[in-house]
């Protein structure tokens, strides 16, 4: 096996990167032959059903398991009573736990929702009707779930490399000196990712050996998890993740479910599947954390900004670590000369917050965009045009030049496409018939990201391409994206590849969060595909019995997985059968790819334009999204129609965002009592409208060969903005706190308006 | 969910013996409610009888009566032409609730039984006086937002969810029950019980009845009816508030008028003041405002719910200007 290591250098030539092919794994995801972790195909399974504590403190007083084991069927249940002990996690993040506690290792709560009780049954229905016939009483102590009032606080100074308390220049003096002045207050609640597919685990011991089937987005931090949690070597855990039906970052941590699944195996001796329920989803797979976000924004007259003061406050759980860093963008998206941000994160008793679709960009994106427009309008200008007035191609934070940033010509093309200039200026001035009509723009941005990836490519005397990567597929087309690279490398037709991932005992891959899957592992996988094919060719044109015999590299080409000599098209010979003259049965090549000196040259950023349509019904509060256009300059564009709908994809989420999600905890018990999807509203159809995304594609080789960058997170940044600006638009009500729902519009000025 | 014993019947007279034999049986029919609240361990019945493929699906008109079997399923209903022509306001209710896949589940009579989405009853951790009397009620100081502001009490604020039986009640439905003395038909309306101090008593019915058909009139007044729904989202979700409306215009002005409000109160909530001051009045939006006035004149609110009193309001004025015909 050879190995390569790709560097960012010319550009690769493309035929099929970029055509919109279809998924090659749609089928088996449409016909049911896609195996989801629950799906695997493990025989004598048991059911695993997680009893959740219904206090937010205090311990556990009392367990009566009688009912519980008289249910037939029942095969154990587990407590801190006698769940096995487990070594305190490492909390460093360097193996991805997401919360300190290994579960049931005591009778001490800390939120409401923590794991208590597991109940073991031969059938799901046994264990599920174990699990309500179980009784717990506790003894209940204080806790604290708010943000107010909440006692230990923590500033931040770093989240994952990004300073959190930044300061440039004199920004409190530039702001007060500052013509225009606008000084707004944003919230955003407690979301929760919903996933279609509730996170799942099937965990077996085979001879010491741990196999899981887990609904993970990192197969190989989740290998390291369960090898630290059962003091086992990595080598003998192996993850499996073929399929995801979706994650946004719920399933990109280790979360106590996995570790109890494995443990449940471990104790019975046998599989154990376990799937939470769509209410235990939102305690027990993180959560987006709530912000108050204050911006103060100090402008001349003409719209350039002086100084930005952003002030984010969110929080934590106190057995986790993650935050909301919503201030992220603020230092890099526009020129600002004089800066500062702030994190307050508070430490509460709740489940532990996490990564949910870009962390930071999309609260923060939210905030700065909505402050942006009322800036505009505190300057009489233009929306879009202040947004222009502020572009730089320099990113404020690090000092560097972006590598590539259109997001002029993205403001431009959606201007154009949208016809932002029929825009007339004046809040409540667009109608159509009863309806009040306001458009709205903001900017998305997204980091550009990438880890050292690895990806083995192997072509066998059938001929069969085979591609092995441990990165994963959240239903956003990797397999697909993949098997064009390779097909490109190799000159061969994608849907003749096999791509597989998702399994830890594959290549090295990172999390698939960060959006930095393609820009990891598409290089990796160019680079060991084109390694395949010079071998291919140096041993076609080697071997005695070739028909290209004699030739130079430079004379053969390969199209459609056929050599041919180029001025002799007759001359012709097929992979399989060159792998057959080379006589080892398959050629392997491993690619390797990993950042390099690039990142100390540049700064790398995704942007965008987010366009928003929206309807107002005023007499009935009826607010709609009528028509939504994203704008995107990611690079090069991998796949034209994956890319697209997951630009959709981020939209419809930036619409639930603006008008419909958020998770409500009961304050006076710290309890999640929106915990179900009729009371959680996600967009359906119905609120969905025509959405168009179009790219502004200028591939971006000081990146990677590819000159993709990641698409995962961007769709979604800048929408919640754009629809609260046009919101403004339609009505001339601000509403800083989301979501925008009908009570918010009803009091104060809408009312007046309406009843003029 | 436990285990519970499954039984299909054969007909309704061994439906209502079965169910009697148990102290807790339930009916299934669409299973709509049922199953998930099984699921919820809010419903435990010990049996349930299966009654769904008892034949009390057909849609059949009378003279004057359209008799609705209670085991004609939603979609059937919604689509049905002499529904849909002689009571708008039904169709339109019905298209308004759920999804295409649940309409093609649920049947009508389950519908009108259909239980309250209140958050604090659909889980067993919170106190809730209907799922367990006397035990207090967490939705009253609690998440309200969508909770009841009329029919409520002290014990419980938990608002009715149905869309079918605010229209039904617009239209002065009946109920046709059959029990061990026979069939009983009973005014919608007096099929619901208000909360008071015991809410888990949320009908009339005695146990062992099942509700066989329902019955609604045709005349002018009901052709001139209409549903409109205000909810966060455009489909799929319970009403924030919703009025059914019927108008019967004699020249200039309202002859007769019926309204009934959802997602407001704790039953389908007729608004008989409210009908009483249109009686004679012009249809304009000065007289649709005065009726919604009254209609709410005796609303009260919770920390999270004050909205609905204004949005209920306008929600009646714009009902009633539809069903108008923008005669206003």
């Amino acid at each position: 096996m050879s190995t390569t290591i790709e560097r960012p250098a010319t550009a690769a030539p493309v035929t099929h990167v970029g055509r919109p092919l279809d998924r090659i794994d749609g089928h088996a995801k449409v016909t049911g032959a896609a195996r989801y972790a629950a799906d695997a195909p493990v025989g004598d399974v048991l059911y695993a059903v997680i009893v959740q504590s219904t206090v937010a403190g205090g311990r556990i007083a009392e367990i009566d398991e009688t009912a519980t084991r008289a249910v037939s069927g029942v095969v154990e249940v587990l407590t801190y009573r006698n769940a096995p002990k487990i070594p305190a996690f490492p909390f460093d993040f360097t193996v991805p736990f997401a919360e300190q506690l290994a579960p049931l290792q005591s009778d001490e709560i800390h939120y409401d929702g923590q794991h208590v009780a597991l109940v073991i049954a031969e059938t799901f229905e046994a264990a599920r009707e174990g699990a309500v016939l179980l009784r717990i009483t506790y003894a209940p102590g204080p806790f604290q779930a708010t943000l107010e009032g909440a006692h230990e606080t923590e500033l931040p100074d770093n989240f994952f490399g990004n300073a959190m308390q930044v300061r440039r220049a004199d920004p409190e003096a530039a702001f007060a000196a500052s013509e225009i002045t606008v000084d707004a207050t944003y919230s955003t609640p407690v979301e929760n990712h919903n996933p279609l597919e509730p996170s799942a685990t099937v965990a077996q011991w085979r001879d010491g050996e741990l196999i899981v089937h887990d609904a993970s987005q990192w197969v190989l931090g989740s290998r390291a998890a369960y090898a630290k949690a059962f003091s086992v070597d990595e080598t003998q855990v192996r993850v499996l993740a073929p399929y995801i039906g979706g994650g946004f970052g719920c399933k990109g941590f280790f979360w106590a479910h996995q570790t109890l699944a494995a443990m449940a195996a471990k104790v019975t001796g046998r599989a154990v599947k376990l799937v939470l329920s769509r209410e235990q989803m939102f305690t027990s797979v993180g959560h987006r954390s709530s912000t108050r976000q204050r911006l103060r924004l100090g402008a001349s007259r003409d719209g350039t900004l002086r100084a930005v003061l952003h002030d984010v406050q969110g929080e934590s759980a106190r057995v986790g670590a993650f935050f909301e860093p919503a201030g992220v963008v603020t230092p890099m998206l526009f020129a600002v000369p004089a800066l500062s941000v702030s994190h307050r994160v508070a430490k509460l008793d709740i489940p532990s917050t996490t990564a949910m679709r870009a962390p930071g960009e999309t609260p923060g994106t939210y905030a700065l965009g909505c402050a942006m427009d009322e800036l505009a309008y505190a300057c009489g200008l233009d929306p879009l045009e202040v947004l222009r007035r502020n572009e730089t191609e320099t990113d404020g934070e690090s000092g560097l030049p972006f590598s590539s940033r259109n997001l002029l010509a993205c403001y431009e093309r959606g201007a154009e496409a949208f016809d932002w200039s029929a825009r007339t200026h004046a809040p409540r001035s667009m109608r159509d018939g009863g309806e009040l009509i306001g458009w709205g723009v903001a900017a998305a941005t997204y980091p550009a990201m990438r880890s050292r990836g690895e990806a083995r490519v192997t072509i066998d005397a059938a001929g069969t391409i085979d591609v092995a990567s441990a990165t994963h597929d959240l239903g956003t087309g990797m397999y697909t994206i993949l098997a064009q690279i390779a097909a490109d490398a190799l000159g061969a037709d994608p849907r003749a590849i096999r791509v597989r991932i998702g399994d830890s005992a594959f290549p090295l891959a990172p999390v698939a969060g960060g959006s930095m899957s393609s820009a990891s592992i598409g290089p990796a996988v160019h680079a060991a595909a084109e390694r395949i094919r010079r071998e291919v060719i140096s041993i076609a044109t080697s071997a005695g019995a070739s028909p290209l015999h004699g030739l130079r590299a430079d004379e053969v080409h390969v199209v459609d997985g056929i050599l041919r000599a180029k001025d002799d098209p007759a001359r012709a010979i097929a992979y399989a059968d060159v792998v057959r003259l080379g006589g080892s049965g398959a050629l392997e090549a491993l690619g390797v790819a990993e950042p390099g000196k690039e990142q100390e040259e540049y700064s790398f950023h995704s942007f965008g334009a987010q366009f928003v349509e929206v309807r107002y019904d005023e007499e009935l509060a009826r607010l709609r999204v009528s028509r939504a256009l994203g704008v995107f300059d990611c690079g090069r564009v991998l796949n034209a129609k994956t890319a697209r709908s997951q630009m959709i994809g981020g939209i419809v989420w930036g619409i639930g965002m603006a008008l419909l999600e958020e998770t409500v905890r009961d304050d006076r018990y710290g309890a999640v009592v929106t915990n179900n999807l009729a009371d959680y509203h996600v967009p359906v159809n119905a609120d969905v409208p025509a959405i168009d995304v179009l790219f502004v594609e200028e591939p971006d080789l000081k990146f990677t060969a590819l000159g993709a960058r990641g698409m995962g997170e961007i769709g979604i940044t800048g929408v919640a903005a754009a629809i609260a600006n046009a919101v403004y638009h339609a009505t001339g009500v601000r509403v800083r706190d989301l979501p925008i729902v009908p009570e918010k519009l009803l009091g104060g000025a809408a009312q007046a308006a309406w009843r003029k | 969910m436990r285990a519970f014993e499954y039984v299909v019947a054969d007909s309704s007279a061994a439906a209502r013996a079965l169910a009697r034999e148990v102290g807790a049986a339930r009916f299934y029919a669409g299973g709509t409610t049922l199953v998930d609240l099984m699921k919820a361990d809010v419903e435990r019945p010990q049996r349930v009888v299966d009654i769904s493929r008892l034949p009390l699906t057909a849609i059949e008109r009378r003279g004057d009566v359209v008799r609705i079997g209670a085991l004609a399923r939603n979609s059937d209903v919604a689509y049905d032409a002499t529904v849909a022509q002689a009571f708008p306001a039904v169709s339109e209710a019905l298209l308004s609730g759920a999804s295409g896949q649940i309409r093609n589940s649920a049947t009508i009579g389950g519908n009108l039984l259909q239980r309250t989405r209140c958050t604090y009853f659909r889980e067993t951790r919170w106190r809730c006086n209907k799922r367990e009397p006397g035990s207090g009620c967490d939705a009253l100081d609690g998440f309200n937002r969508g909770h009841a502001i009329l029919g409520t009490s002290d014990a419980c604020i938990a608002t009715f969810p149905g869309d079918l039986p605010v229209a039904l009640a617009a239209l002065s439905a009946h109920v046709v029950i059959e029990g061990d003395a026979g069939e009983r038909t009973i005014a919608l309306e007096d099929l619901y019980l208000l909360p008071g101090d015991e809410p888990q008593h949320e009908t009339s019915l005695a146990p062992g009845e099942l509700i066989t058909a329902i019955e609604l009139r045709v005349e002018p007044l009901h052709a001139r009816s209409h549903y409109l729904k205000v909810r966060d989202r455009a489909s799929y979700e319970f009403a924030l508030a919703s009025v059914a409306c019927a108008v019967e215009l004699d020249g200039g002005r309202i002859a007769q008028a019926r309204i009934a409000l959802g997602g407001v109160a704790t039953v389908p909530w007729r608004a008989v003041d409210a009908e009483a001051a249109l009686a004679g009045a012009p249809p304009d939006d000065s007289a649709f405002r005065h009726a919604a006035d009254v209609a709410l004149s005796g609303a009260r609110t919770r920390a999270h719910n004050g909205y609905k009193v204004e949005l209920a309001k306008r929600a009646i004025v714009r009902a009633l200007r539809t069903v108008c015909g923008g005669a206003a």
